[in-house]
């Protein structure tokens, strides 16, 4: 069904444009036209269809999911609930001190603001219809046991030392929905209001990523990247990781780069690990967090999650050779 | 007069939710006091954990997002 998008691209560039399929321009519109029409799409729909079931997803309705569960189930359930639950980054201070509010420990808490940004249905279904899905299964994978292993470390060093006082002292009322109208037409209004709301909020980055993945596609050299990102270089993962880490992009917005950046023949954990890196960790997210986490938890945080991006990247690029 | 609250960090949807209830006033004509409280222990007081929410004369109307315009008018009308 998704072939329509490369009709289309072939279509437009190489019929309507006269461009070669083998020149530097031609490649790079072909990819920046395919990529931007099929994104766009799953966008759109995925948000659309998760915004018709809002009501299971909401953060109050995430917090009773998790709440009382034992350990090891709170864990997972944060991650696979960290997943799938949308959430603006500035709700992510109340979402924290809610959770702890309801009992919940820090360390799961954690593991569910760790694999959020990470991991989300979008880009997982987006990173599966234009990369495979296999890269899709271990992305996911990987992400989930990222959060769930920066938890448990919290949890184990005993760093709820390292929440803000203050936090502890909040008490919540009792839970909040406000009217929410559960009609059909109700849904398909909240649904399309959530769309233009997240769309709005990243398509910058989709068109930056898509823009970037173009130009990589189009004209740089695949013997560059052999030459220094390839799996011999030991420090080709590392670097990727600290060259994502100033670098911020919505998990959508990094396919591009990502998928552009595999054809180029640089290794998937490499590639994973960079994805991650410009993911997972952000300034905005780090200044927000910052209300409710002392300096040392923030750094804790930012040292644990470069460590675990090159770990992950180390290890897939031996486990897929 | 309509007493409304918005509750929210301060992030863009808190400030176009306060516009939007704002300039549905004016419309209608209808007279409200519109409140931000960015205070954490007072959101999450009124058991409010996805921001913005909105609070009309004491009772949380709304919460997780942007609300329609259609239900702004709604509580205006109220």
């Amino acid at each position: 069904m998704l072939e329509i998008f490369t009709t289309l691209a072939d279509t437009m560039i190489f019929s309507w444009l006269g461009l070669a399929p083998e020149s530097a321009l031609g490649r790079a519109l072909h990819f920046f036209v395919e990529d931007t029409t099929k994104i766009f799409f799953l966008l759109v729909s995925i948000i659309f269809i998760m915004g018709l079931f809002r009501t299971l997803l909401s953060p109050e309705r995430v917090r009773g999911y998790i709440g009382g569960k034992s350990l090891g189930a709170g864990y997972l359930l944060a991650v696979i609930l960290g997943a799938i639950t949308p959430f603006c980054s500035c709700s992510s201070v109340p979402l924290f001190i809610g959770f702890l509010e309801g009992g919940i420990p820090v360390g799961v808490t954690m593991a569910f603001l760790i694999t959020s940004p990470l991991v989300n249905e979008v880009a997982v279904v987006i990173l599966g219809s234009i990369m495979g899905w296999k890269m899709a299964t271990v992305y996911v994978v990987t992400g989930m046991s990222v959060g769930i292993l920066g938890g448990v470390l919290i949890d184990r060093f005993r760093l709820e030392r390292w929440v803000e006082e203050y936090v502890w002292t909040i008490r919540m009322g009792a839970v909040a929905r406000g009217d929410v109208d559960m009609s059909l037409p109700g849904r398909i209004r909240y649904a399309w209001g959530e769309v233009r709301s997240i769309v709005g909020r990243i398509w910058l980055y989709v068109i930056g990523g898509i823009g970037v993945g173009s130009a990589l596609h189009g004209y740089v050299p695949q013997e560059i990247f052999v030459q220094y990102a390839s799996a011999d270089n030991p420090f080709a993962v590392p670097a990727a990781v600290l060259m994502g880490l100033p670098l911020y992009s919505n998990a959508t917005g990094i396919i591009p780069v990502a998928e552009a950046l595999l054809a180029k023949g640089v290794p998937v954990g490499t590639v994973i690990a960079f994805m991650m890196s410009v993911v997972g960790i952000s300034v905005p997210e780090f200044i927000m967090l910052r209300k409710v986490l002392k300096p040392q938890m923030l750094i804790f945080f930012g040292i644990f999650m470069a460590i675990a991006f090159t770990i992950v990247g180390y290890l897939l690029n031996v486990i897929f050779v | 007069m309509k007493t409304f609250k918005v509750l929210g960090t301060g992030c863009r949807n808190c400030l176009t939710t306060a516009q939007l209830i704002e300039s549905r006033a004016g419309k209608l004509g209808v007279a409200v006091r519109i409140e931000k409280i960015t205070d954490m222990a007072a959101i999450l007081g009124h058991g409010v954990m996805s921001t913005p929410g909105v609070v009309l004369d004491g009772q949380v109307v709304h919460v997780g997002s942007v609300p329609a315009v259609a239900q702004v008018e709604q509580w205006l009308r109220q």
